[in-house]
């Protein structure tokens, strides 16, 4: 599977996951988020760039609820919980803003 | 509720040229999602997975080691590592990386992870156990 953002091809695995982490550029969250039909805000954004960040540090993407927790903790509460990720990232923010930030699929979510 | 378990990872064999440290480290990341009474050992060879500044450029596979940074975020904070072990290879807690994780019940105080046992304490530690996974 290929995903193409301004005529260039993305490598991406059978779950839509991008090949290699290190090809993402912005336009590719972007079309990702198109074809969900879904608007990037900055919220959305701002969770993106954290797991990009994530990543970095410990080479691992984290499951859904590492996340929420590790978020709470950088980003405060009021970001950090369920009920908001999910009004974010409806498809789970684990799986779906992994996937936006060109992360492998979470590792432990099951 | 289901009962707790004491599940403990042992971990013998050297980070890279087999997979076995890499799939401990998976399986352990993914078992922290059951609520269980998780720990690592770290035993043999197993203790040079630890080790801080692992740099695998020459050898073209991933540097995976930081990871084990993430496990305190998994709520995994029990890491046993064998005195005796780490002695026979010349290392000391100093080689390994600073493993640390915050203790919810302590207001989020940063704590250690890693524990050095004697090989008779290790024993112990195994003989408590309900679950093994060795790798």
């Amino acid at each position: 599977m290929a995903l193409v953002v301004d005529g260039k091809e993305f490598e991406t695995d059978e779950e839509g996951y991008l090949a290699n982490i290190n090809d993402w550029v912005e336009g590719v969250a972007t079309a990702m988020s198109a074809e969900d039909e879904l608007e990037l805000t900055d919220e959305h954004w701002d969770i993106i760039r954290f797991l990009r960040e994530y990543y970095e540090e410990y080479q691992i993407a984290p499951a859904v609820r590492i996340l929420t927790k590790a978020v709470a903790k950088r980003m405060g509460k009021e970001k950090g919980n369920s009920k908001y990720l999910y009004s974010l990232f409806p498809y789970g923010p684990g799986k779906q803003a992994c996937r936006y930030a060109g992360l492998p699929k979470p590792t432990g979510c099951v | 509720m289901a009962t707790i378990k004491k599940f403990m990872y042992v971990n013998r064999k050297a980070p890279y040229g087999t997979v076995y440290a890499l799939e401990s480290l998976e399986v352990v990341l993914i078992g922290a999602a059951f609520d269980q009474d998780v720990s690592l050992a770290f035993v043999d060879d197993g203790v040079y997975q630890i080790m801080k500044g692992q740099d695998t450029s020459g050898i073209e596979v991933k540097n995976f080691s930081p990871i084990y940074s993430a496990l305190g975020d998994y709520e995994v904070t029990k890491l046993y590592v064998e005195k005796e072990s780490m002695e026979e290879r010349g290392l000391t807690l100093d080689d390994l990386m600073p493993l640390v994780y915050e203790d919810e019940d302590d207001d989020w105080a940063e704590k250690d992870s890693i524990t050095v046992v004697s090989r008779a304490e290790m024993a112990e530690l195994l003989e408590q156990q309900d679950v093994l996974f060795n790798f």
